[in-house]
């Protein structure tokens, strides 16, 4: 196991070298992917509260910090601190209003406000400059090193993935990750044990929310760009779907689940002209063969091929 | 005065076709618990076929059927040959599953239309007999909305007849009720499933057939018909026709009269309520208080 992550940290640390910048701007990609589903899985993989609008939260940072920077001449470091502080705000906001239903109930309150935050980047084109996005967008230079370069902004975004990626271990492997996992299986034991199921499904939710504005500001200065797509229901979907065929409820699923899609959008387009239709049947055979994900899947034939 | 009868029968006609798409989505996830997301596909499926069969020659009712009948095969398959082995699982995987495959699908599906129809927008031809304007209050409107008009509150009777007048109805609400009872009791579960399966694709696919003339049919359609169903199911109250019924005329008037005067806030408009409905009473209007 410890000769494995050595192996993938060395792999990762590599990616800069190679050739062509195009493969290294995908794994930028991925990680930024990553980040993302890996903040909704605490949601839908520990806390068991699937959400259809968690685009909502990458959209927020990533309009917050592009307006900050080009409209409202905040530096990068004040107009990030900023946007992690409003989106983490429209987190708690929206989780006060999501939290009210249950699962099925959950699902849709999280998709009407992801909508409504689609709709207003859609049609308020004087705010968010409408289907055009906000434009003219630059990289920060964290103490003063340029990000410019593929290589360069593929190990800064390593790194903050890096960070995020503990954080969340952490999270998941404290006494109170235990918790949420408990509020997800059992919550009526858990009352009964004193816990308050609300407060800790909510701060699950603004806790991802927050590391979905992380993954949004590293979206803003990866494209240098933003527009409605960003907010929208198939961003959602699409993370979702990133979470489930990796694996809900394991730490690398979300990773191994965001770059199986993005490889197959970014790479395998270029050679197959079906491949919505291949990533279509790969979720379908995911179902079928290995309904818990890809790493619990895979993993579990690991071990029984072990025993063979 | 002329603007809002023109719009209320414009929101008339949004209301009917959300009700043709959202009235199977309503009664699949009632009876079979299955949150079908592949279902704007069905509707957009059902669509290209009519599209397809009207290029042929036959006639419009002959088309709508096509659209109807093919989709609803298609859900015959997925039904018995994927959604099936999702039953057994447990519950917080099974919900997971899915959305995963019913996305999955819904991805093929358009992917698939996209292939065999091309990217192009395309108008689905209003025949003959059904076009051409009315005057009402001294304003023209196109008769075949208010042919969908008709139509829809049609089926809207029909389903209703069957759903409270046939055995197999009794079946379906019982189903919808209590499953576990109703299967204790010997009803066909299995069979029930697929008819229900196939009965909610076919009124999606008819409403793709019905809508053609009035929304194009264009790759995106999927995308953009879900989130409406979903938006009707839930203020109306899954498994509760009546519910499909009330919460499809209430977003298409909504929808339409919020797209004219709020144009800024179109979604805004559409979307608020839902949240307010589903913050005060989570179950919807008409939903069953679900366990």
């Amino acid at each position: 196991m410890r000769g494995l992550a050595l192996v993938i940290g060395a792999a990762l640390l590599a990616v800069p070298f190679i050739p062509a910048p195009y493969y290294v701007n995908v794994a930028s990609q991925i990680l930024i992917a990553a980040i993302f589903a890996l903040s909704l899985n605490l949601l839908v993989g520990y806390a068991g509260l699937t959400s259809l609008g968690h685009a909502a939260y990458l959209g927020m940072a990533a309009y917050a910090v592009a307006w900050l920077t080009t409209r409202g001449g905040l530096g990068h470091l004040p107009a990030a601190g900023a946007a992690l502080a409003i989106t983490t705000a429209t987190a708690a906001l929206f989780g006060v209003l999501a939290l009210r239903g249950t699962a099925l109930g959950f699902l849709m309150i999280t998709l009407a406000l992801g909508q409504i935050l689609w709709g207003v980047a859609y049609r308020w084109v004087s705010l968010t400059g409408g289907d055009n996005g906000l434009t003219g967008l630059t990289r920060p230079r964290p103490f003063g090193l340029d990000l410019s370069s593929p290589g360069a902004f593929y190990l800064f975004t390593l790194a903050v993935a890096a960070v995020t990626f503990v954080m969340f271990a952490v999270y998941v492997r404290s006494p109170f990750g235990a918790a949420v996992q408990g509020a997800r299986d059992q919550p009526r034991r858990m009352r009964a044990l004193g816990h308050h199921v609300w407060l800790v499904r909510w701060v699950t939710f603004v806790f991802a929310g927050f590391g979905a504005g992380v993954a949004g500001l590293l979206f803003v200065y990866y494209n240098q760009f933003v527009g409605p797509q960003v907010v929208g229901l198939t961003t959602s979907a699409e993370v979702l779907l990133m979470v489930i065929s990796g694996g809900a409820g394991t730490l690398l699923g979300p990773v191994v689940g965001a770059a199986t899609v993005l490889l197959l959008k970014n790479v395998v387009s270029a050679y197959i002209t079906r491949w919505v239709m291949l990533l279509g049947a790969v979720f379908v055979l995911i179902v079928v063969f290995m309904p818990e994900g890809l790493v619990p899947g895979l993993s579990r034939v690991w071990r029984t091929r072990s025993t063979l | 005065m002329g603007f809002w009868l023109i719009q209320s029968l414009n929101g008339l006609a949004l209301g009917g076709l959300l009700f043709l798409l959202s009235s199977g989505f309503s009664l699949i996830f009632g009876l079979m618990r299955v949150a079908n997301l592949t279902h704007g596909a069905y509707f957009m499926l059902g669509a290209y076929v009519g599209l397809s069969a009207l290029w042929m020659g036959v006639g419009f009712a002959a088309a709508a059927a096509a659209g109807a009948l093919s989709v609803a095969v298609a859900g015959g398959l997925v039904e018995r040959l994927i959604l099936r082995r999702l039953a057994a699982r447990p519950p917080a995987q099974r919900t997971l599953a899915q959305v995963l495959v019913t996305l999955g699908l819904a991805f093929i599906i358009a992917d698939g239309c996209l292939w065999l129809w091309g990217g192009d927008p395309m108008p689905l031809p209003v025949p003959p007999s059904l076009g051409g304007a009315v005057r009402v209050f001294g304003f023209a409107f196109p008769f075949y909305r208010l042919v969908v008009v008709g139509a829809s509150l049609l089926v809207a009777l029909g389903l209703w007849l069957g759903l409270e007048r046939t055995r197999v109805g009794a079946m379906i609400r019982a189903g919808v009720d209590d499953m576990e009872m109703a299967s204790g009791m010997g009803l066909p579960v299995s069979r029930l499933f697929t008819a229900v399966f196939c009965l909610g694709a076919a009124l999606a696919g008819m409403g793709g057939v019905l809508g053609g003339p009035i929304l194009s049919v264009y790759p995106g359609l999927d995308t953009d018909m879900l989130p409406l169903a979903l938006v009707v199911v839930i203020l109306g109250g899954i498994g509760s026709l009546l519910g499909a019924f009330a919460g499809s005329f209430i977003i298409g008037f909504v929808y339409t009269f919020g797209q004219t005067l709020l144009p800024d806030l179109a979604y805004v408009v559409l979307f608020l309520p839902m949240v307010l409905v589903l913050v005060l009473r989570p179950r919807g209007l008409f939903g069953a208080r679900t366990a």
